[in-house]
This record gives C-alpha cells, sequence and structure tokens, in this order.
C-alpha cells in the first residue's frame, strides 16, 4: 500500500459500543492482511481501551465520547483510543497487573497488561479531569511480502 | 444477542456453555446466571465449555474469577474445557490456569470433578 491511510471512530461511551469498535477497527486492519492471531490482538486491544475509556473515564455514563483514530503506513498500524473523561491519577499504578481502582465491579485488573503485551508499542497520556489517550502501534508482517 | 449462556446440570456439576463474545457488555449476563444457578444450590462444582466462545477479554477473565471465588468458597472446583486458541492465549496471559484446570472436553472435565466430589 502506498501513502498513509487514517481512519476517525467517534461513538457513545455505552457498552453495547465495545463490539461495534472492535468490528470496525478490525474491519480497517485487515488492510494490512494480518494473520487470525494478529486481527485477534488487535480486536483485544480496542475491547480492552474502549471499556476503560467508559469505565474509568466516564464512569460508566452513557453521554461521553469515545474517540478512536487508526493509521496504516508500510507495514505498521497505530491507534489512539482517547476520551474526555476523569483522565487517571497514578499512571504507573495503573499499569500494574493485576491492580483495579474498581475491584467492586469484577474487574480482573489486566487491561494495560493485555495491551502492552499485544501491541509493539504502547504509551498512556492522562491528566486529572481532562482525559486520558492511548497511542499504540503494531507491526503487521505482510504474508504477500513473505512470499515475494 | 452477542452472547449466550447455557446451563446444564450433571448431578452435582454445573456445565456452563458461553456462546458468542464474552466482553464488558455481556459480562454481567453471564455474572447473573451463573450466581443465580449457583445460589440456588444443587451444584458444588462448575465446568466452563467454551467451545463456541469467539471472544473474551480482560471483563470476561473479571467475571469468571469472580465466579471462580464464589464456587472455592463453597468448596467446590472450577474447570474449563474446549478452548478456542485466542481465549486460551488470555488465560494462559494471566495466570488463569493456575487455579482452573483444562480438559479438552466436556465428558473429561466432568469426569475430573465426580473424582473429586
Amino acid at each position: 500500500m502506498s501513502g498513509r491511510n487514517h481512519m476517525k471512530l467517534c461513538f457513545a461511551s455505552r457498552s453495547e459500543n465495545e463490539s461495534f469498535a472492535r468490528v470496525a477497527v478490525a474491519a480497517f486492519a485487515s488492510q494490512l492482511d494480518p494473520t487470525m492471531e494478529q486481527l485477534d490482538e488487535i480486536k483485544t486491544v480496542v475491547s480492552e481501551a474502549v471499556t476503560n475509556a467508559i469505565i474509568h473515564g466516564y464512569d460508566s455514563r452513557p453521554d461521553g465520547v469515545v474517540t478512536i483514530e487508526a493509521w496504516i503506513e508500510g507495514d505498521t498500524f497505530s491507534m489512539s483510543v482517547s476520551d474526555e473523561g476523569k483522565g487517571i491519577e497514578d499512571l504507573e499504578l495503573a499499569r500494574q497487573p493485576l491492580y483495579t481502582s474498581r475491584p467492586e465491579l469484577e474487574r480482573s485488573g489486566m487491561g494495560f497488561t493485555i495491551m502492552e503485551n499485544f501491541m509493539d508499542e504502547f504509551e498512556v497520556f492522562s491528566a486529572p479531569n481532562e482525559g486520558t489517550r492511548l497511542v499504540m502501534k503494531k507491526r503487521i508482517e505482510s504474508k504477500k511480502a513473505l512470499y515475494n | 444477542m452477542r452472547l449466550q449462556v447455557e446451563l446444564e446440570q450433571h448431578r452435582n456439576v454445573l456445565v456452563v456453555r458461553l456462546k458468542g463474545e464474552l466482553d464488558h457488555h455481556t459480562a454481567d449476563l453471564v455474572r447473573f446466571k451463573m450466581e443465580d444457578a449457583i445460589l440456588r444450590g444443587r451444584c458444588d462444582h462448575v465446568v466452563l465449555s467454551l467451545k463456541d466462545l469467539t471472544f473474551m477479554d480482560s471483563s470476561g477473565l473479571g467475571v469468571i474469577l469472580g465466579r471462580y471465588k464464589q464456587i472455592k468458597s463453597r468448596g467446590g472446583k472450577m474447570a474449563v474445557c474446549d478452548v478456542q486458541p485466542s481465549v486460551k492465549r488470555l488465560f494462559e496471559l494471566s495466570g488463569m490456569f493456575k487455579i482452573l484446570a483444562l480438559h479438552d472436553s466436556e465428558r473429561s472435565a466432568l469426569a475430573s470433578l465426580e473424582v473429586v466430589s
């Protein structure tokens, strides 16, 4: 693919949009001809990021907006997931495996760990009462390139 | 419905078949259906049968962990069977197989629990 491709998606912070976001982003990423495993990883990461925005960013209020932007450039898939919610106070703590700020909701505390494991690069930008933005990258070695 | 929860009782074991996608949106359904069945109390153990579970994220891990704690506090065990590769990876990543036994089929999962009961 020549040049850079881009998409942007904004939707209400409602849990029924989690599957919509997974499917939409996976369809976009499919342009890189990923394996099933890579596509599952991307879907899982989208699900974690959007769920975090809804539960933690907006405290499960349905009137927030979640924004996903994704880019394809060369063999690299990049994505940002942002909310304008309450932000994360202690980023280091939030990134600890098994830590959850909402144990009463039966959260596993594995969201950040999964995102970090499934993507090649992962960064979090957050400020209290301004929101959170996750930025990540994944290289998809094209099957086409391997055959040539 | 994006997720179907099918419950079946085999003697003192509750077999839970999940079909579809288990995420934050569908986790409550699993929680309430399983909680209800466990509290009504004819089951000691649980088998999670996941052949048709096509997607799961950390919200799914959370609800499974919650039911594991519930059944364990009543002295029971939980086993999983027929797990798809993507779901298996998530279980591995989170160390769930340290507490849940993995089986190839419902039959072998049931057999393992009937021995302990």
